[in-house]
Order: C-alpha cells, then structure tokens, then sequence
C-alpha cells in the first residue's frame, strides 16, 4: 500500500513542470482572456467591463472583421482542399515502384522543411511583377502576367499558390501509409480480378483514409492561424485583400492596444476551429478505420 | 529494354509497352512538378550572386555572368547575421533542452507509472491540443509583461520547461509504450527507481522519438515569427526572423536601389534557411521517421 502510494506522489512530481505550465500558462491565461474579451481593455488602465459589447461590436458594425473572417475562410477552402489532393496524388504515383524514390521524396519534402521569414521573403521575389521568375517564364509564351501580391484581385490567390509548395509534407504520410497497405489485400484484389483502378478504389484508398483525415485536419486548424505570410509578404494589403484572421487580430492588440477586443477575436478563433473540428469528425464516415491494424501499428 | 522485349512472346510484349509508357508518363509528371518545386530555390541561389544590372534584366538569365560572391560579404556587412544567428541559436536550444526533459518526464508518468488521475489527466493534455495559441496570448503577454520579461529571451523559453506541447507529450508516450514493459520489471527488481528506469532504460531505448521531437522543435523555433515579433523589441535580441524584416523594411527606406536589395535579402533568407536544409540532410532518417510516427500512428 505505501509503495502505491510512494508511486503516485513520485507520478506527480514527473508531472509537476507541466502541471506548473498547465496553471499558469494555460488556466490562468484562459480565466483571463475570458474576462478580458468582456471588457475595454488598453493594458494602460485596468479592464472595464462591457458585458457582450465587443462581441456585438465584431459582427455588427466591424466590416473588416467580417472581411478577415471571409478571406481566412476562402484561403482555407481552397488551399486545404488542393494541398491534399495534390499531395496524395504525387504519393500515389512515388508508390508505383519508380525509381530512385529516395532522390524524389527528397525533393518532393526539402519545401516543407523550411518556412517562415525566409521563405515569404524568397516568395516577393519570385512573384516580384518585374524581375520575378514567374513573369519572366510566362513572358517567354508570350503572356504579361498579373503584378500577383501587389494586385488585389490576385493577392490572396497568390498566397494560395505558394502555400501548394508544401504539398510534400503531406505526401511523405500520404506515402508512408500507402507502404503500410499488407500486400495480401492486393492480392486478394487481383484474385478477383481487380485491376489497377480497383486495387486503388478498393485497397489504397480506403486503407489511407485516416491518413488523409489527418492532414485534413490539422492543414485545416493550420489554415485559420496564417500569420507569417499575410504579415511579412502582403501586410494584409493591397486593399486589405490578405487580411487574414490572426493578422486582424494581432493589429487589434498589438497595434491599436485593443486587448478586450482581440481577446474576443481569439475566442471567436477558438470557437470556429472548434467548429470545423466537430464538423470534420462529424462527416467522417468515409474514414476506414480496421481495428486489427490500429492495434498492430505502434 | 529493348533486348528484353524482343525475346518475349507478343502479349508479354504489348503489355510491357504499356508498361513503358506509363512509367515514361509517371516520371514525367514527377519531373514536372519536382521542377516546379526546386525553381524557386534555384531561383533564390541565382539572384543571390548576381550583379545589379542583372537581377532585373528581361529576358532572365539563369547563369550569371559572373559569381559574385562579394554579395555575401557586402550582405553580412550590413545585416547582423552572427548576433541574430546567436539569438536564434540560444533560444532554440534552450526551448529543445527544456522541452524533452519536462514533455519526456510527463510521458514517461503517463505511460509507464499507476496513479489515480493517469486517464483523466492525460485526457487533459490531449484536449489542450485544441485549444490555439492565439487565445492564451494576450493574458501571457500581459504576464509577461508584469514580470518585467519584455525583451528578454524569458517568454520564449520559459513555457516551454514547462512541459507546453501537448502533441510532444502525447508522442512520446506513444513510443515509451511500446518498450516492452519486462524491461521496466527487470529493472525494477534490480532495485531501480522510476527516475533510474526512465533515465537509463526509457531515455536510451527512445533516441528516434526523442530526435523527432528535437527536430520538430527546432524548425518550429527556428522559424517563428509571431512570438519573436511580440516579445523582442531591441535589434541586438532579434532572431534571424525578425532581422530579416527590419532588414527588409531598413533596406527600402534606406534609399537602396532595389536591384541591390534583392541580392542582398536573398542572401540573407538563404543562410537563414541553410542550417533548416542541412539538417534535413543530415537527419533525414529521423525527419521522415518523425513525420510518419506523428502522421501515420498519431
């Protein structure tokens, strides 16, 4: 009795830095942002409170929230959507036994491993309207291509063009899972005369299915918190055409000392990701899930 | 090829040109999009030691007339490199250190030792996942604040000895689960404490988990923006990421020809990418290791 006891005291001291962490890096701030997204706030003078106001304030009479709220979520529907796609494509045909797969799953993943500053930097001048190499390839066929980033009718389809360079972060699960297929299945499939179509359809495909809701999801949650990108590359601009969600809100407490106002923001952020989430988990069923090969993985 | 196809029977032979030829076609598209994805970091090293005449002379030249290497010397000149670089180098050293003893600590309590709230409270670490880093923000910086940390390296590195990073956790533990549990009984009736198993059992059977973590880690750190830009105000505590933006910001103000600039920056992005790449291709076994542990078992 005493040496269960002896272990769980010596459980909770392994636990201590992150209960320590959980209070008062994540409780506290919680209580707090709570609080504050129901007061006026400046930092300066204590929070006044206001009750729904700011709430009231984001979806009444905020036009620029509304338009932030717009661009993350046509940002997230067509970046998300086609970074899968096209990942699971490419890992699909690096599963056909081509060769030299080491040399093209290095290529297909070196984007995804670098990111941030750097990379915005390196993307103003790709897509730089005059010097850029992407004007000056299509200059080549003959095409005056648009000025991309400084355009607002094409800013924020630009950005979504950049963000396909990391299809092979996916890719690299998207390929491991297909590896992880038992062989036996597709020999079953070709003893019922499956060919490559069905042995795709009815192996590949429904094997790596919670792969794909995997990076479905996380590339989903990932897209709502853009920040770097909008920030370094357009600053949200021309026209506030890039004004991504998180960049709204980092204005609102960084640059205008609104700090009720952007606690507010972030619940609001909490709330629709928490909202896609269940909605993804909700329309799960075409996910397979084969409990035996849940148990075998580690 | 060819020698080979010409000793087998005729369907033998049709179906292998069908086979040619979709291969041809596979490697095509592999091409194809493995081009599009290196363009632009050939791009980057292209203009990086170009001259200014040429950056943006049209139509393109991929070779430049030229090496100028002196664009490294002239860039390091006038970018503080070796004091950002230390910047970064110390904070993400400081948060990999902090963050594998207090996220390893946890997982070993969670995976390996009975008390009573083992469940409960990993159910809690689990549902911290969700919630984004946005919505503890302010009231974190506010603390931090109060505390007097502004512009010191403190609020990056701090949170993170106390075991913040739910998914570290979680990974981890998933891989402590699975050395075999007589290993911890052996040691146990050997007389060693949990600490003596989970230090010189757990810790050495655990490296590649262990590396992940610490690669993970580092590119998060390595590239973070939002928290650098928030907490670190002095130029002499800027990280490499928010040098390169002041240096972009300074380069335009500064009445620099852009040709220059564009060189320059690129050289800049490029080392700050640099150790990102190298060590990817130094770990490139734990990288892809890692993504699959996370991606394919998580």
């Amino acid at each position: 009795m005493s040496m269960r006891l002896r272990e769980e005291l010596e459980a909770y001291l392994f636990l201590l830095p992150w209960i320590l962490g959980f209070l008062i890096f994540l409780v506290g701030p919680l209580a707090a942002s709570l609080y504050f997204s129901l007061a006026d706030y400046n930092i300066l003078q204590p929070p006044k409170l206001v009750g729904l106001a700011n709430y009231q304030t984001m979806f009444a009479d905020d036009p620029l929230f509304l338009k932030s709220l717009r661009i993350t979520a046509i940002y997230t529907f067509a970046s998300v959507p086609l970074i899968v796609t096209l990942g699971y494509l490419v890992a699909l045909l690096l599963n056909q036994k081509v060769r030299g797969l080491a040399v093209w799953r290095t290529i297909f993943y070196l984007p995804a491993v670098v990111s941030g500053v750097a990379v915005a930097v390196m993307w103003v001048w790709v897509f730089d309207p005059d010097g850029g190499i992407v004007n000056n390839l299509l200059r080549l066929v003959g095409i005056e291509g648009p000025a991309w980033f400084t355009d607002p009718d094409w800013a924020l389809t630009t950005l979504i063009l950049t963000s396909l360079w990391g299809i092979g972060g996916g890719m690299v699960v998207y390929l491991a899972g297909m590896q992880g297929v038992p062989t036996h299945l597709y020999e079953a499939c070709e003893l019922d005369g499956g060919g490559t179509w069905n042995r795709f359809r009815h192996v590949t495909l429904p094997m790596t299915t919670p792969v794909i809701f995997f990076n479905l999801l996380i590339g989903i949650i990932g897209s709502w918190q853009v920040f770097t990108n909008a920030f370094v590359i357009t600053n949200g601009g021309p026209a506030n055409a890039t004004l991504f969600y998180v960049l709204f809100l980092y204005r609102q407490g960084w640059k205008y000392h609104k700090m009720g106002y952007a606690s507010a923001l972030a619940w609001v952020l909490f709330f629709i990701i928490l909202i896609f989430t269940i909605v993804v988990f909700k329309t799960s069923g075409w996910v397979y899930y084969e409990s035996d090969q849940a148990d075998q993985s580690k | 090829m060819s020698t080979q196809l010409q000793s087998l029977p005729a369907w033998r032979q049709r179906r292998s040109v069908h086979m040619v030829m979709t291969h041809t076609l596979y490697y095509l598209i592999l091409a194809t999009v493995g081009t599009m994805l290196m363009v632009p970091f050939l791009w980057m090293v292209v203009s990086s030691v170009k001259a200014e005449h040429e950056i943006f002379s049209i139509p393109t030249t991929w070779i430049p007339e030229r090496i100028r290497w002196e664009n490294y010397t002239h860039a390091l000149e006038s970018f503080p490199f070796f004091r950002s670089l230390l910047n970064t180098l110390f904070i993400t050293v400081s948060v990999i250190v902090g963050r594998l003893l207090s996220t390893s600590l946890a997982a070993y309590a969670f995976a390996r030792m009975r008390f009573r709230l083992r469940t409960p409270l990993f159910v809690l670490v689990l549902s911290t996942l969700m919630i984004p880093y946005h919505v503890t923000l302010i009231p974190t910086y506010i603390l931090f604040t109060r505390l007097g940390w502004i512009d010191t390296f403190l609020p990056l590195i701090v949170p993170n000895w106390l075991g913040l990073g739910a998914f570290y956790i979680f990974l981890l533990r998933q891989f402590f689960m699975t050395v075999p549990s007589e290993m911890n009984d052996a040691a146990r009736i050997d007389g060693c404490s949990h600490f003596g198993i989970f230090a010189r059992v757990i810790l050495p059977l655990s490296i590649p988990a262990l590396a992940t973590v610490t690669i993970f880690t580092f590119l998060e750190q390595w590239n973070d923006f939002l928290a650098p830009i928030i907490y670190l105000n002095s130029p002499d505590k800027h990280t490499l990421a928010i040098a390169i933006q002041f240096y972009r910001q300074s380069a335009s103000g500064a009445g620099w020809g852009p040709v220059r600039t564009w060189a320059h920056l690129m050289v800049v992005s490029l080392l700050t990418m640099a150790p990102c790449l190298l060590l990817f291709f130094f770990a490139q076994r734990y990288f892809i290791q890692g993504v699959v542990i996370s991606g394919v078992k998580g």
